[in-house]
């Protein structure tokens, strides 16, 4: 631990906390002895009492203690914890700051050893002869000695106070493990249900906006093929909308493919990635080697990470070829995309990496991406599969 | 010429029959479901099968199935395959279903197009193939094993556009070359590519698409 100078800010936070820490302390744990006779008003205070304290830990340590969220009943060990630490914090807040008090008074007391004898404080002059030279020199020794000490017992009672806080009135390992445990189920969930949004908004386009265009393109194809006999400005407006309507059909269908493409739930990503590969501007080789198919959670992120890249490709890298390998390993599914461009892809750069970052990171996967100035540019990707 | 369709929008149901009938073709039975397709295509006996891939009741690949189940009850049947999105997987089911009747395989958008469309769907009718541009791309794409890397770029495309079903003088006429050059380029596919040249267009398109199903299917 790196000693704390004397008269640094620290130590004076430090000493603050400590010495404040008796009377709030003394007060709270008073106050709990004397509500025990009146259990329910008790039951109200102790989580206003546990604010205070945890706002003295935040207002001179600068620590949270992070808040217990189980709400407060007789039944909850939380409750009993924290009472424990408001009837406790009185013999630390009294041994703590009679430590520290000590320690800095005697640092001024023995610096001041060498003042002369009327200004001495008046029990030294009983015990020792302060006349005598080496006594005064032995005197502002110890005084020098804590001095320096001082901020370090400071730092020593409030870190234990701290620690005797974060047991008591924070969450318990078991708290914490249940927690983790619900935020993994939650995001579980949150991901589970984006996916089943993007699957519903695919399957709304094609049933309905897609097939309007479609057959709204027809409708044109037709009369452009068979109303020959109009006048030419109206032949050619009939055509421009034609073209038009075919060209939003085009863009519209590979926005919803980007979606979730349908292939991939009937048939899995290796019949889903072909048709990615085949529609990059630059040659793509894949290569898929999966025996028994991942979850449908995986495979979406899969096929999200080589579609993305392969965008990212085309649009950034300059690239005459990619390559793009898909395989299970056991309980993993590694991915890599290869391209020989021009590399200094950044995963802060374009929002296209950092995007893909957080699919992947969404699923406990591993992201690892080697793009030199220069090229080539490899993304490797490691996804667990259950 | 006796059609069966199979489509569930029925906005397009209703244009795709409007878009028939005015190329002369007769729509004997339109249903909305892969089952009512199979048992409209046991009814009628019609000479051309056109359906959609993703039908009620699951949404899925069920035109798909139905197309396989029907080119191999009725062998001699064209089937023509439309989508919203096509995709390698399967027009490799569809071609390596042993029937003697023409397939094909277009993205719903070729529809728009309807001159070339019709053309599609008579070229079927009569036995060849119609693949859409896209999913041959596809196809080409897991073709990349050496015999393949052997041809010309130039080769490739010319490839590409038997694949989809195209005549000499249609390739001729896409690439701007004479149809004896064309014939050239075709000849040396067949060469690097370890196929005797068969007689007739389509025969040999479905040489080549049986080629590249050798190579798509895992």
């Amino acid at each position: 631990m790196k000693v704390p100078r004397p008269w640094s800010a620290r130590a004076w936070l430090d000493t603050s906390h400590v010495m404040i820490g008796l009377p709030v302390a003394v007060l709270l744990g008073g106050l709990t002895v004397l509500l025990v006779a009146w259990p329910p008003l008790l039951m109200r205070s102790v989580p206003r009492f546990t604010g205070v304290q945890r706002s003295r830990f935040e207002a001179f340590l600068d620590a949270r203690i992070p808040p217990v969220r189980s709400p407060s009943s007789w039944r909850s060990p939380a409750t009993w914890r924290q009472i424990g630490y408001h009837l406790l914090s009185p013999f630390v807040g009294v041994a703590g700051a009679l430590l520290v008090a000590l320690a800095w008074g005697g640092a001024v007391v023995g610096l001041l050893a060498f003042l002369p004898k009327k200004f001495q404080p008046p029990p030294l002059e009983f015990v020792f002869d302060l006349r005598n030279g080496k006594v005064i020199a032995v005197y502002m020794v110890i005084g020098f000695v804590l001095l320096l000490l001082a901020p370090v017992l400071a730092r020593g009672m409030a870190a234990l106070d701290l620690s005797v806080a974060r047991t008591l009135l924070g969450p318990s390992r078991s708290e914490l493990g249940q927690r983790i445990e619900t935020l993994t189920e939650s995001r579980a969930g949150v991901i589970d249900a984006a996916d089943a949004e993007r699957r519903r908004i695919e399957r709304d386009l094609h049933d309905g906006a897609q097939q309007r265009l479609v057959s709204l393109a027809m409708n044109l194809g037709l009369a452009r093929a068979t109303l020959t006999d109009l006048p030419e400005p109206a032949r050619e407006a009939i055509a421009q909308a034609h073209e038009e309507a075919k060209q939003a059909l085009k863009e519209l269908r590979d926005f919803v493919r980007g979606l979730h493409p349908a292939v991939l739930n009937d048939q899995g990503l290796d019949a889903a990635l072909s048709g990615v590969a085949a529609r990059a501007p630059f040659p793509v080789k894949l290569h898929v080697d999966i025996e028994r198919r991942v979850t449908p959670t995986i495979e979406a992120v899969a096929f999200f990470i080589v579609s993305e890249a392969l965008t990212n490709i085309a649009k950034h890298a300059a690239a005459t070829k990619a390559e793009v390998s898909v395989r299970r390993e056991r309980e993993r599914l590694h991915v890599l995309v290869y391209d020989d461009g021009c590399g200094g892809a950044r995963m802060d750069g374009g929002t296209g990496l950092r995007g893909l970052a957080q699919r992947v990171d969404s699923v406990d996967g591993r992201l690892r991406l080697s793009s030199p100035l220069g090229g080539p540019t490899t993304i490797e990707v490691d996804l667990p599969c259950e | 010429m006796r059609v069966v369709l199979a489509e569930d929008s029925v906005l397009l149901r209703e244009g795709l029959i409007r878009l028939l009938d005015a190329s002369g073709m007769q729509v004997v039975a339109a249903v909305d479901e892969a089952e009512g397709l199979l048992r409209a295509a046991e009814e009628h006996r019609p000479e051309l099968v056109i359906t959609d891939v993703r039908m009620p009741p699951t949404h899925t690949d069920e035109g798909l199935r139905a197309a396989l189940v029907l080119r191999r009850q009725q062998p001699g049947l064209a089937v023509l395959v439309l989508s919203q999105y096509v995709e390698e997987r399967y027009a490799a089911q569809l071609l390596a279903s042993a029937a003697t009747g023409g397939v094909g395989y277009l993205l719903k958008d070729r529809v728009a197009d309807v001159t070339e469309f019709i053309d599609a769907l008579r070229r079927v009718a009569a036995g060849g193939t119609a693949l859409d541009p896209e999913v041959v791309a596809q196809l080409l794409l897991r073709g990349n094993s050496d015999p393949l890397e052997r041809l010309t770029p130039r080769e490739h495309e010319v490839l590409k556009l038997m694949a989809e079903g195209r005549s000499n003088a249609g390739i001729g006429q896409a690439l701007v070359l004479s149809e004896g050059a064309v014939g050239k380029h075709i000849g040396n596919i067949f060469t690097k590519l370890d196929l005797s040249p068969a007689e007739g267009d389509h025969r040999r398109v479905l040489a080549v698409l049986q080629f590249l199903k050798i190579r798509s299917l895992p």
